[in-house]
């Protein structure tokens, strides 16, 4: 038997060593730019950050003080728009690809589903524009939800099929052994399952297009007081920092700071809010 | 203990032996009659005919890949869940044709209960969920006939004494034994009139497998069973009766 020979084993341990740290370094980069960006929001953004920021309605042109308020309660009634059109187009159609169609059209679907994953944000806001705000002469919250939630469906499209798929075929052959009807089957006991990762879906969906600027720049438009109807334009939290940060006023710039820290802060939490939704000890799917 | 019955029904060869009506049990549950069927191309089951006897357990034994879980599966249009299958023949529940065009797959699955290979309680709901959901779904919404049932198929199963007081707790927290008889009450809940087990025991170790041969032997004073089973031994100590099955004959 041939014994190691130590100079061998020293060069294989160095480069394992090697492997390691390359891999180390990238994840560092990889990181160190969320890193950054947050060490920048917050040392611009946070001395801006008081109360009047979350109450007060923007200031007239020039002037210093206001706050972003009616562009945060205008995103949340976006998201919320988008999410009436997104989610159950989404989920079902999910649930379509993964529990009924053949498998020729249903690759076809799947396709397509992930070329419009692929369009970039601001071509939807361009569609919508010509498709909504022209007919109806007007941009409007319609317009924008509108924006939103197309970007959504083939989001969640994608993920809640792939969940779906991922529920084993015994639970479906228990519930069926019962006697339970197939729909019954496929909300009851498959969508129960895939339930965590159906709304994980949902939930990173929601933060993608809640930071979404370009579709509502000619949708929603923006709107420096409050929005009182649905058809008509309203503000929106990324196209507000926009606005103020192209701006020449320095005031608006410090706001402008401030409103990006409290978008990616939001995204934060929708992220932190999915990692607790699908750390469970009861087996679940994702 | 070897079981007086040896074989009811014996193909050795695809289509040669014609069926021996005079061995045909009495009373009938099923009365499968020249049954086949092909998953696209290939045909699984050739041209079988059997009865399988009523309160009594069959056993159908044979080589793997020989269509022992094809034919079980057909007996309660499970078969069915599998794209581009085609089937002949007609299979008779205590004289009803199951593959009528006016009868609803899923009030067969009602009628003809599965156990599976590797037990499957649902994850995302407590044991005594897990029993009672088979009448949920199909409306049931008494709470107390619930609560009657649930012990009543508990006790079935043999299981009642184990969980009674942990019924609230996940049923995946079960053993695999426990787990196996729980797809067992959930079956026995909503009161098929057979049974048919798909190789129950191959996942379990000995002392539960011996547990639910014990409760099988229990079983088929009220149900019809009929198991596959690949264990000669096993089949020997629970069956009736035992068909044997080889390349879908």
């Amino acid at each position: 038997m041939k014994t190691r020979r130590s100079g061998n084993y020293t060069w294989r341990k160095i480069k394992s060593a090697l492997a390691s740290a390359i891999a180390f370094i990238s994840a560092v980069l990889v990181i160190a730019p969320l890193g950054l960006v947050f060490f920048h929001l917050v040392v611009n953004g946070a001395s801006s950050l008081n109360w009047d920021f979350f109450t007060k309605l923007p200031a007239p042109v020039g002037a210093v003080g206001g706050g972003m308020v009616n562009a945060i309660v205008g995103s949340l009634e976006l998201l919320a728009l988008a999410g009436a059109i997104g989610i159950p187009i989404g989920v079902l159609g999910g649930v379509y690809l993964a529990e009924y169609g053949s498998a020729r059209i249903n690759s076809v679907l799947r396709f397509l589903a992930d070329v419009l994953n692929g369009v970039p944000s601001i071509t939807w806001g361009v569609v919508v524009y010509g498709m909504v705000v022209l007919r109806f002469k007007g941009f409007s919250t319609y317009a924008g939800g509108l924006a939103l939630g197309l970007i959504m469906i083939p989001l969640i499209l994608r993920t809640t099929e792939e969940v779906i798929l991922l529920v084993p075929n015994g639970y479906r052959e228990a519930a069926l052994a019962l006697g339970v009807s197939r729909w019954k089957t496929i909300v009851h006991i498959v969508m129960k399952t895939a339930s965590k990762g159906i709304i994980t879906g949902i939930l990173l969906a929601l933060a993608r297009v809640g930071g979404e600027t370009a579709p509502l720049l000619f949708t929603a438009f923006g709107n420096r007081f409050w929005n009182h109807s649905l058809s008509q334009p309203i503000a929106a939290l990324p196209l507000q920092i926009f606005t103020y940060a192209i701006s020449p006023y320095d005031d608006w710039h410090r706001q402008a700071w401030a409103g990006a820290l409290v978008l990616v802060t939001g995204v934060f939490c929708v992220n932190i809010l999915v990692r607790i939704l699908t750390r469970g000890h009861t087996a679940s799917v994702v | 203990m070897e079981t007086p019955e040896r074989t009811v029904m014996e193909r050795m060869e695809q289509g040669t032996a014609p069926p021996p009506e005079a061995e045909t049990p009495a009373a009938c549950t099923f009365e499968v009659k020249n049954l086949s069927i092909w998953y696209g191309e290939k045909r699984a089951i050739d041209n079988v005919t059997l009865g399988v006897a009523s309160n009594a357990v069959t056993a159908i034994i044979g080589p793997s890949g020989c269509g022992k879980s094809t034919f079980l599966r057909a007996l309660n249009r499970m078969h069915e869940l599998t794209p581009r299958t085609r089937m002949e023949g007609t299979v008779l529940l205590n004289g009803d044709d199951l593959y009528s065009s006016t009868i609803d797959p899923a009030i067969v699955r009602r009628r003809v209960g599965m156990i599976f290979q590797k037990s499957n309680p649902f994850p995302t709901m407590t044991i005594g969920e897990n029993v009672v959901i088979g009448l949920r779904l199909n409306g049931v919404r008494n709470q107390k006939f619930l609560n009657e049932r649930l012990e009543k198929s508990l006790r079935m199963a043999a299981l009642w004494d184990e969980v009674k007081d942990d019924l609230h707790k996940p049923g995946t927290s079960l053993s695999g034994g426990q787990q196996q008889r729980l797809c067992i009450a959930r079956a026995l809940a909503v009161e098929p009139e057979v049974i048919l087990m798909d190789e129950p025991c191959s996942a379990l170790d000995p002392i539960a497998t011996a547990k639910i041969e014990e409760l099988i032997h229990e079983l088929k004073a009220k149900y019809t069973i009929v198991t596959v089973t690949h264990n000669m031994q096993q089949a020997g100590r629970i069956s009736d009766y035992t068909a044997f099955m080889y390349l879908g004959g």
